[in-house]
């Protein structure tokens, strides 16, 4: 009889932990990596990206049907339509809107947009070293402001003659030859840890 | 005395908590809780102080909604160069820390009217500088320009560039200063509504003709009549009851776009809070002493039997804004168009004034019907100024004129007599950087 009490004790403890066992946020019980993560988010970023530029840029543009006029200032004009990198863009700031979770966003060490620099250290040596090394990603750990994230930087490679064609002879350009396989950026994925 | 102290100390808490407590949760008068006089852009409304401050604890984030809820329509149209979408990524940390970019109280703090500068901003005007501090090294015509010159030289604005992009000013930058006069195109936006929302049959109220034969002549060759717009369309409740003063509600029954532009902007803005309308004497603007007692409303401007819109795009203004720029309208070329237009020497459709720069007419589209209406909003393009430049200067006058134009306050003040004093660069440095 004395034993009653503290297996009851023992019982009640275990209860407590299975539910708070069973709340926890899947991806931490499904054992998903930060990298997967990253990883996945890219894979459909990529994919996205990829579909815009051929099935609706490439087929409906000036030298598809001609229905569509890809341009920067694609709200200024009659049936303007985003540039694949501001659609890029428009979509980071929709998944803004929906959820803090993660962030993306479409840099350059020779952006057009100044804005679209590498700022923070870990994004700078990111972007090197996907340059510098071809085909490999980049993940890393910083704190900006309060938080630290995981930033996985991906290399964004020029695929098509209308990326390298529009920024090699765009006025805000800082480099004028790349060419089709060249790294031209990196996509920046981050998420609060 | 300890007694007499602590005794004192609760009466007077008591009666502090309970004053400031029935004023916060009871009194209809609030002004006790004013911490400071609003802006030139919210004064009118600032004893509604629920229309911003939706929730006591809600902090910045609920002040953010309600800037959006009036704010953000604005913004989209202007295709907003900063919009809070561009801050949210964590990669800005740190300049967030200097201003934070997010909300709009960063920039434009309200109750401070006292160090308040034009379109509300309440930092110093240098606040280009934290973010773009490199230009002059990108740039060789920004090298050594102040900070406080960006958006205060005609060059760029903080949300609204759509007259000022560097594209914008190469595609237009040939045209003669007068283009050409534009004609105006008629508004229809009410007489293609009306048959809408107008119920029939209408009873005549043949009676109320006969009380006011002059009313009834008067209206006889009036807008109203030429749309069928009888008696009973004004003065009639929904039940078909006669109303003797018809008021806003009764308006918008078909002027539903105008009202809703007259109640965005300053003069309306009040009326759209069932508050009573904004009244000359409450502004800080210069009005004429005879205007001081009125009140806005539709028929400020609008006399509803003669519905005589040449009245109300000027001498309406005219009879209570007393400034310089209104004072100098008459005289100035825009004056003088609109006096020949009126003496026959012009077609109408070539007038310009008060109301073709600050109300212009715009198409839009009503429920798939395509109408030409009056922007009633007379704050919609007036600040910053550069916001004219598209949708009304270049109707007539080159874009380089227009700027020009617009960033001289004289030139301004006296209605545009004369020409600019000073030339904006802008326009020659984006030629020369597409040349090179």
């Amino acid at each position: 009889m004395k034993m009653k009490k503290p297996v009851v004790f023992a019982a009640v403890i275990t209860s407590v932990l299975s539910v708070t066992a069973c709340k926890e946020e899947p991806q931490a019980s499904a054992g998903i990596s930060p990298q997967q993560y990253t990883d996945s988010l890219f894979a459909v970023m990529n994919a996205d990206r990829a579909n815009y530029t051929k099935l609706i840029v490439q087929r409906l543009g000036p030298k598809g049907a001609g229905a569509i006029k890809p341009d920067e200032h694609w709200k200024d004009i009659e049936n303007g339509a985003l540039l694949p990198a501001q659609m890029f863009r428009a979509g980071s700031e929709a998944v803004s809107k929906i959820t803090d979770k993660f962030t993306y966003s479409l840099q350059s060490t020779w952006p057009i947009n100044k804005q679209n620099a590498p700022k923070t250290a870990l994004e700078k040596e990111g972007l090197k070293f996907i340059s510098d090394n071809p085909g490999k990603n980049f993940y890393g750990e910083e704190k900006l402001g309060d938080v630290t994230y995981y930033t996985a930087v991906y290399p964004d490679v020029a695929v098509s003659p209308a990326c390298t064609s529009c920024h090699n002879d765009h006025k805000d350009s800082p480099k004028d030859d790349f060419k089709i396989g060249d790294v031209m950026g990196g996509v920046v994925i981050r998420v609060p840890l | 005395m300890k007694k007499l102290i602590w005794g004192t100390w609760l009466i007077v808490t008591t009666c502090l908590a309970s004053y400031y407590g029935y004023t916060l949760f009871k009194a209809d008068n609030k002004e006790a809780l004013l911490i400071g006089d609003a802006s030139h852009g919210h004064f009118q409304i600032e004893m509604a102080c629920t229309v911003c401050h939706t929730s006591a604890f809600g902090g910045t984030e609920s002040l953010q909604e309600s800037c959006v809820n009036c704010h953000a329509e604005e913004l989209e149209e202007a295709h907003d160069s900063h919009p809070q979408k561009k801050f949210t990524d964590p990669r800005n940390a740190s300049q967030l820390e200097t201003i934070d970019a997010r909300y709009c109280v960063s920039c434009h703090t309200e109750h401070q009217k006292e160090q308040t500068n034009p379109m509300g901003l309440t930092l110093p005007k240098d606040y280009c500088f934290h973010c773009h501090q490199d230009i002059g090294e990108e740039r060789d015509s920004h090298k050594n320009l102040t900070f406080d010159s960006c958006a205060s030289a005609g060059c760029h604005n903080y949300h609204d560039n759509r007259a000022l992009y560097e594209d914008f000013l190469l595609e237009n930058h040939q045209d003669s200063w007068v283009k050409q006069v534009a004609k105006i195109t008629e508004a229809n936006a009410a007489s293609t509504l009306a048959a809408q929302f107008i119920p029939t049959p209408l009873p005549p109220f043949a009676e109320k003709k006969e009380e006011h034969p002059d009313i009834h002549k008067d209206w006889s060759s009036s807008a109203h009549a030429s749309g069928n717009v009888d008696c009973a369309g004004c003065h009639s409740t929904d039940q078909l009851q006669w109303i003797e003063k018809p008021g806003i509600e009764q308006c918008q029954t078909c002027h539903m776009n105008e009202v809703e532009g007259y109640q965005a902007g300053k003069h309306g803005m009040r009326l759209a809070l069932n508050m009573a309308g904004i009244s000359p004497a409450e502004s800080s603007l210069p009005f004429k002493e005879q205007s001081l007692v009125l009140q806005q409303s539709c028929n400020s401007c609008h006399e509803p039997h003669t519905s005589n819109t040449q009245f109300a795009s000027k001498e309406a203004c005219l009879g209570c804004h007393n400034d310089q720029h209104s004072l100098a309208f008459e005289a100035s070329p825009h004056g003088q168009l609109l006096n020949n237009a009126i003496a026959g020497r012009l077609p109408a459709n070539e007038a310009v004034s008060c109301a073709t720069c600050h109300m212009p007419r715009q198409e839009k589209n009503h429920h798939g019907t395509k109408v030409i209406e009056v922007n009633h909003n007379q704050n919609h393009n007036l600040r910053p100024n550069e916001k004219m430049i598209r949708p009304v200067c270049m109707q007539c006058h080159s874009l380089g004129f227009s700027i020009d134009a617009l960033a001289d306050e004289q030139l301004i003040n006296n209605n545009f007599t004369g020409k600019p004093s000073a030339h904006i660069p802008s326009i020659d440095w984006a030629i020369r950087r597409s040349e090179n």
